[in-house]
């Protein structure tokens, strides 16, 4: 069972390899990349017993990505429903699989959320690239190859690892904190007293519709326009998860693979659950903004470190 | 965040560099990502080994103790640069607003030392200035899909050297031939904060001797 390997007979939109991130090296301006729903990745390697953040596939939308295995293996699938197909099969997603030699998984369509995990027995094998095993297409840096590249036809992924354990999730994987709900918590940052009192009003009492622009380095909202005194500022660090807002007044909520620093205004900063929420939302979908405080989302955080237990 | 400054200066840099080295030790492991830029440095910490108020305590502890770092301002580099309209786009737009000849918009560009201000928008990219003002140029309406690598640029009072192709809304007035992604990949890049910079201008032939990519650039619509 060790040595094995999935080969892509036909890739998708978008796969990428992806592990907890690339940290260390943010002051060198190199991104954090990493998988977008971290909780699902997660998730997706404690069904395997596999370190927690080992490398593992991000599929996004699926549309026909198909992997055929070289041998017999225990996979996990976690985190969006992509009417994902085992042969014929359909295989839903929160549960660890066998899939034999020849066999083939596809990805489809999503169903419920945009990015599906997939976790082999100890992590995929990849070249450590400044700390990480993420690809970044933009950088050039990270994935199975170590130059960023998303998976393309005829790519071998393969793993050494034994599988150990398999376990059982311990809650209704559609019921998944990342793929149910619209309200995303956000602690507010220092800019938050620059925005005229009409925007701060509509940004907490607004439904917002994610926009088709949305893609790992951000997500665009659309509704009504929120304006700022600043219309600028000193770049920055820019942070995960944080709601920055161009003159346009539509906000962008910035994902794993934004710049480092930036010079937009902002509302303030996603928890990192409701970041993870948010990057399982597609297009048209709609959610709403939920002032927090810095102890609560802390606290928040916490208890969702300590569920992968 | 911990905010230092509220305008950008050269002489923000000592203190900026300073609180760096007195935040990373004061962190220590619980450290994981600390992006220093202009005026800020953004902390993000490990919450599992260091909680908030213990954060806070110190970080206020080393800042309080804070001194401008002097001798441990970085390295000067000068970097060759090929300045031409095939490869610098944007040298006759720069030239026409300051009412200046090309050759005398380079003169002016490779007449001062550059303060790496921070990194930033790609692995080793480096915000470098002030420019002089009369260069001074804002960023193009629409940005181009594809900035070829080593492309040297200006956007208002700033200078920069794009370390891979990207997209990008700078003016462009020329292009080197050090290779400055193969360094930020190693995560040992070339310019880091602190460092000061001069250009100075080379030959086609120069260029080309030192590997440059001589593939011209249109100018932007």
């Amino acid at each position: 069972m060790s040595g094995a390997a999935l080969r892509v007979v036909q890739a998708g939109p978008l796969a990428l390899m992806v592990d907890a991130g690339r940290f260390g090296v943010r002051h060198l301006g190199v991104t954090q990349g990493g998988a977008a729903d971290w909780v699902s990745f997660r998730w997706a390697n404690w069904l395997l017993g596999n370190s927690l953040d080992a490398a593992a596939l991000e599929v996004v939308l699926g549309g026909g990505l198909t992997l055929e295995a070289e041998g017999a293996a225990t996979l996990a699938l976690m985190g969006a429903d992509l009417d994902a197909r085992l042969d014929d099969r359909p295989l839903a997603p929160g549960a660890t699989f066998r899939i034999a030699a020849g066999q083939r998984l596809v990805f489809r369509q999503p169903r419920k959320g945009l990015r599906a995990y997939l976790a082999v027995p100890g992590g995929f094998e990849a070249p450590v690239v400044l700390g990480s095993r993420s690809a970044t297409p933009r950088e050039q840096l990270g994935g199975h190859r170590g130059d960023g590249s998303a998976l393309v036809g005829g790519d071998r992924l393969e793993w050494r690892g034994q599988c150990g354990q398999v376990r059982r999730l311990p809650f209704d994987p559609a019921s998944s904190v990342t793929l149910v709900g619209q309200r995303l918590a956000l602690v507010p940052g220092s800019q938050i007293a620059h925005f005229t009192g009409v925007s701060l009003y509509r940004a907490f009492n607004t439904t917002w519709r994610i926009d088709d622009r949305a893609d790992r380095m951000g997500v665009r909202l659309r509704g009504p326009e929120l304006h700022c005194r600043l219309s600028s500022m000193i770049s920055e660090g820019i942070p995960l998860g944080a709601v920055q807002v161009p003159p346009d007044g539509q906000p962008i909520v910035l994902l794993n693979d934004r710049q480092t620093i930036g010079g937009y205004p902002r509302l303030g900063a996603l928890t990192p659950l409701a970041t993870a929420r948010l990057a399982q939302c597609l297009p048209g979908e709609e959610v709403c903004l939920v002032a927090t405080s810095l102890e609560r989302a802390l606290a928040s955080h916490q208890r969702c470190l300590e569920s992968f237990r | 965040m911990v905010r230092l400054f509220d305008t950008i200066d050269e002489a923000n840099m000592p203190w900026i560099l300073a609180a760096d080295r007195a935040l990373r030790e004061a962190l220590g492991e619980s450290l994981i990502d600390l992006v220093p830029s202009y005026t800020t440095l953004m902390l993000h910490y490990d919450c599992r080994r260091l909680g908030h108020a213990e954060a806070l305590r110190l970080v206020e502890s080393a800042l309080a103790r804070l001194e401008p770092a002097t001798a441990a301002l970085g390295q000067r580099h000068e970097i060759p640069v090929w300045y031409d309209p095939s490869v610098g786009p944007e040298l006759a737009r720069v030239a026409q607003r300051a009412g200046l000849s090309v050759d005398e918009v380079v003169h002016r560009h490779c007449g001062r030392d550059y303060h790496v201000f921070a990194l930033g928008f790609a692995p080793g990219y480096a915000f470098m200035g002030l420019v002089e003002e009369t260069l001074a140029t804002p960023r193009l309406a629409t940005p181009r899909r594809r900035v070829p690598a080593g492309s040297v640029a200006i956007a208002e009072r700033q200078t920069a050297i794009y370390p891979l192709q990207s997209p990008g809304g700078w003016n462009i007035l020329g292009r080197t031939a050090v290779p400055l992604f193969e360094q930020a990949r190693r995560g040992e890049p070339l310019l880091m904060p602190g460092d000061r910079v001069r250009f100075a201008p080379v030959s086609r032939e120069e260029f080309e001797r030192q590997g440059g990519d001589t593939a011209p650039l249109e100018a932007a619509a």
